[in-house]
């Protein structure tokens, strides 16, 4: 049976972005459909690592992830609850005496966007993490990031989005969109038609596909993070943990579970399927041994992957499309989009409805990519 | 007075008397036995669990539940039910970091 | 021609009769298990120095149970067993190994995966207690061990197991205070003429009841309401029985109702799930000759719906025929055919064994919010009704998401049954309609290790 929806935005994907626009958007009165194919918050959203950090990222992306991080303070308002954030701080570790001059470089230059970071020396992340391996020479710390539970988050965006009167549909995969000169016509798996007069390209792994059907060039990579988690262990990782490089990260929840990841997982957007490596998982264990060495012997009670996007330059697409100004695109997060993306809704809908922005995007315009 | 144990022996053990630990008490068994067995001969339960209010004692005895499991003296985690006892074994209900 | 990777998982009746027949036609095969002898869970054996004879061990099943422990004598040069081993994942044609060697890769090309099934649970009150243990882990602790898990035992549930492990406690001098069946005397009436298929089976069913009776043990057909008391161990068991009810004071509970396939690892190696309606579980797919929807994979056994001992040597031996056939092997086409007969024979039995003993799902609608369904993260009835009422779970995957039901070390076996049940009656929607708990990496858990380990091809 078809149904035709005549509304003012069509979002396709219901991931922590795009729900977080759908909320917005009806804040602002605008008229809502949002379509997923799965669940709301079970992509991308709801597998990554849980890290709320700003520190280690793009310069490019420091305003947006600085406007991101009251909201998270603020979940209990924004969408009745908390997500299980907690601003533990997250330490970046150095393995060398060239990882530690990296971190340096690194300080000053968040400093001046704005981001205070402290540096800790090999003796005293000693004494501050007695639990760090010998192989650790110093840190980097970011007392006020944090992490959550990213399995609650999206989801919690997509009731409150809902409760504020959004027409949200899951299980509803689209299968084409276009523009007919006036309205965008998505039209999705059992005969679904959405006419809308914007429409937001918020589909992670699959947003690549969404811009191809608008010509607007998207080199989108399948992203599959390897994530891992252990039994519940007394609680003694007091922060979130990263290393330069990027290769293993890990925290611990309040429960005592030890979450870790690293490496990539396998994935593949025409299945639709994703899931973690064994080899992969192996060796993110071995490179915890030597970052935490007490957590050898603990046991692994179950791993996960997921898809994501990744972009050439692992910086976001956000902002319009090529050829159509009310196409706007938010995709791409290439792995570290959770804690962006509360703010991602917000400045999805000042671009709609105040048509700008006060948050610095420029440089994750699609133009880039031309 | 050491707790009386959960369970009861009814058949004959020919085999070896074995001691071991359990979170630091001397305790024996026999050759043949299981970690979870060797417990429970000696002590109500296997400590407390993770979540519930109630301490844990195994339930399946077949490797499913993965209620049983202990760690030995190095840290290692032995599932009681399917790991055999043996002499001078130290073994620990609750895992603690050795960091505080 | 390059000889093909042949693996079996499980050495249980099932795989125990598929590696050896493949052997036994000259094809070399890995049989990989996680206990420490041949023989599964029936016909477990004890560890060296808790040995008792066969008879002692497993009554009438001695025979059966001989024959299993010594259906790989004399084929070993053939058959690279491996005991101890976890298959910890599974994909594409690669496992992945945890065992006295550490981890390691195994390559195959073709897998008959023969792993089992464990008891299936449904939360009461009291269920948590140190004390309650699943109705097969009491018998292994019996059989295996020489130990009764208690002084005053009372055994509740329903299945054939019941009566079975409760008359084997009896027997061994342990004092059984009481036989607590969910199942009703006019349900099991109703189902006589099915089980009378097989004469044999019903007869010793009937025997172990009569040997409880002649003990003076109560029996109770038809309870509800089951409760464990007691503050930190079970000091009684409580049922209520139509308008009256009981108590009886004891120390130790064996429950369990019914039986579970263990899936993990078809799920994980992508093999297509149905809903079976009769057992309420969802079980792979294979074809009448034993073939998974993943035409490398093969299934056999209680892994792969609940049939028994009996029948999971016949499918152990018949899907081994397929596997062979497969390769081009000729196979005994008369022996096939025997064995499909045989299996058939049992299937109709099974059908009659459910009707005696249904899984009563009923009882889920009276849990209380209290009571823990998820033993393992402490997830309540309340946990898991907030997570539909306030954040709208309506499939199962969902309802772990927000609740942690089956997140931890047991990945579901215990409760994931309650939590569909319970999700399917809030949702008032059908309980194969709710979703089944996705597999994930690692089926149990593996250590975190330093080493990286090589393939073995």
């Amino acid at each position: 049976m078809s149904e035709r929806l005549t509304t003012d935005v069509a979002i396709i994907g219901g991931g922590t972005a795009g729900c977080a626009a759908a909320l917005a958007l009806r804040k602002r009165g605008l008229s809502v459909v949002l379509l997923d194919k799965g669940f709301c918050g079970a992509g991308a959203s709801g597998v990554n690592f849980g890290g709320v950090r700003r520190q280690g990222r793009s310069f490019a992306e420091l305003p947006l992830a600085a406007r991101a991080r009251p909201l998270w303070d603020r979940l209990p308002e924004l969408v009745g609850e908390d997500g299980e954030f907690k601003a533990t701080g997250h330490v970046k570790l150095a393995r060398s005496e060239a990882d530690m001059a990296t971190l340096e470089t690194y300080a000053q230059g968040a400093a001046e966007h704005g981001l205070d970071l402290k540096l800790i020396g090999p003796n005293a992340v000693r004494d501050a993490y007695p639990w760090l391996g010998p192989k650790v020479v110093g840190a980097s710390l970011c007392a006020d990031d944090g992490q959550a539970n990213p399995r609650l988050v999206g989801p919690a965006f997509a009731r409150a989005a809902r409760r504020a009167g959004a027409d949200i549909r899951e299980l509803t995969r689209v299968e084409s969109a276009s523009f007919g000169g006036e309205t965008f016509e998505t039209v999705a798996a059992g005969g679904l038609r959405v006419e809308s007069r914007w429409l937001i390209n918020v589909a992670g792994a699959w947003a690549g596909k969404v811009a191809e059907w608008f010509g607007d060039p998207a080199p989108v990579a399948t992203l599959a993070p390897n994530m891992a988690v252990t039994e519940p262990l007394p609680f003694f990782i007091s922060r979130s943990i990263g290393v330069c490089g990027g290769d293993v990260y890990v925290r611990q929840v309040d429960r005592g579970n030890v979450v870790f990841g690293g490496g990539a997982g396998w994935g593949d957007i025409d299945l639709d399927r994703a899931r973690p490596l064994a080899p992969t998982t192996e060796t993110a264990m071995a490179k915890l041994i030597d970052m935490i060495p007490a957590l050898k012997g603990a046991m692994v009670i179950r791993s996960w992957s997921g898809l994501d996007g990744e972009m050439p330059d692992h910086i976001p697409v956000i902002g319009p499309g090529l050829h159509h100004p009310r196409l706007l695109h938010a995709f791409g997060f290439s792995g570290h989009g959770f804690q962006l993306g509360p703010a991602v809704g917000e400045v999805l809908c000042e671009l709609i409805v105040d048509g700008e922005t006060s948050t610095d995007i420029k440089a994750f315009a699609i133009a880039r990519f031309q | 007075m050491s707790p009386r144990g959960q369970f009861v022996r009814l058949a004959e053990r020919p085999g070896a008397e074995i001691h071991f630990t359990i979170d630091g008490t001397p305790a024996t068994a026999r050759a043949g036995d299981t970690v979870l067995t060797a417990i429970l001969l000696n002590r109500p339960s296997l400590g407390a669990s993770d979540f519930t209010p109630h301490d844990r004692a195994g339930f399946c005895l077949m490797g499913a539940c993965q209620a049983c499991w202990v760690h030995d003296a190095e840290g290692r985690r032995r599932r009681g039910c399917s790991t055999l006892i043996e002499p001078d074994m130290a073994l620990f209900t609750k895992w603690m970091p050795p960091h505080g | 021609m390059v000889e093909p990777r042949l693996v079996v998982i499980g050495a249980g009746p099932a795989g125990v009769r598929a590696a050896a027949t493949l052997a036994r036609a000259g094809r070399p095969v890995v049989l990989i298990d996680e206990n420490m002898r041949i023989g599964g869970q029936i016909y477990r054996q004890p560890p060296p120095g808790a040995e008792r004879p066969p008879e002692a061990l497993y009554g009438f099943e001695a025979a059966k149970a001989v024959s299993i422990h010594r259906a790989l004598d004399g084929l070993q040069d053939r058959i690279d067993y491996r005991p101890e081993t976890l298959v910890w994942n599974a994909r594409d044609r690669v496992l992945d190994l945890n065992g006295p060697r550490g981890t390691e890769r195994l390559v195959f090309d073709r897998l008959i995966l023969a792993t089992g099934a464990t008891d299936r649970s449904i939360p009461f009150p009291g269920w948590t207690l140190p004390g309650v243990f699943s109705l097969g882990g009491a018998q292994i602790a019996l059989k295996a061990q020489g130990c009764a898990i208690g002084r005053r035992v009372a055994f509740v549930g329903t299945g054939p197991l019941l009566p079975l492990v409760a008359y084997q406690y009896a027997k061994a001098g342990a004092e059984v205070v009481a036989v607590l069946d969910t199942s009703s005397f006019l349900t099991k009436l109703k189902a006589a003429p099915g089980l009378l298929t097989l004469p044999k089976l019903f007869a010793k069913g009937l025997y172990y009841l009569a040997q409880l009776k002649r003990r003076g043990i109560p029996i109770v057909e038809g309870v509800e309401g089951l409760a464990v008391e007691g503050a930190t161990a079970p000091q009684a068991i409580t049922w209520r029985h139509g308008t009256t009810g009981g108590r009886i004071e004891c120390d130790a509970v064996g429950a369990g109702f019914g039986l579970r396939s263990e899936t993990q690892l078809a799920d994980l190696l992508g093999c297509a799930f149905a809903f079976d309606d009769l057992t309420r579980q969802w079980l792979p797919v294979k074809d009448a000759e034993g073939r998974a929807s993943e035409r490398h994979l093969y299934l056999a056994g209680d892994g792969a719906g609940i049939a028994g001992a009996d029948a999971a040597e016949l499918a152990g031996e018949r899907v081994a025929l397929t596997l062979l056939g497969d390769l081009g092997s000729r196979v005994d086409a008369g022996r096939i055919a025997m064995l499909d007969r045989g299996l058939a024979r049992i299937q109709r039995f099974r059908r009659a064994i459910e009707a005696a003993f249904p899984f009563p799902h009923r009882f889920h609608a009276s849990i209380p919010d209290t009571l823990t369904i998820c033993r393992c993260e402490g997830v309540t009835a309340g946990d898991l009704r907030r997570q539909v009422d306030g954040r709208e779970a309506s499939e199962m995957n969902r309802l772990k998401a927000y609740s942690r039901l089956g997140m931890g070390r047991c990945q579901g076996r215990m409760c994931a049954s309650a939590g569909t049940e319970l999700l399917s009656h809030w949702r008032a929607a059908e309980v194969g309609a709710v979703g089944r708990l996705r597999g994930q990496a690692p089926v149990k858990p593996i250590p975190v290790a330093e080493s990286s380990p090589g393939t073995m091809a």
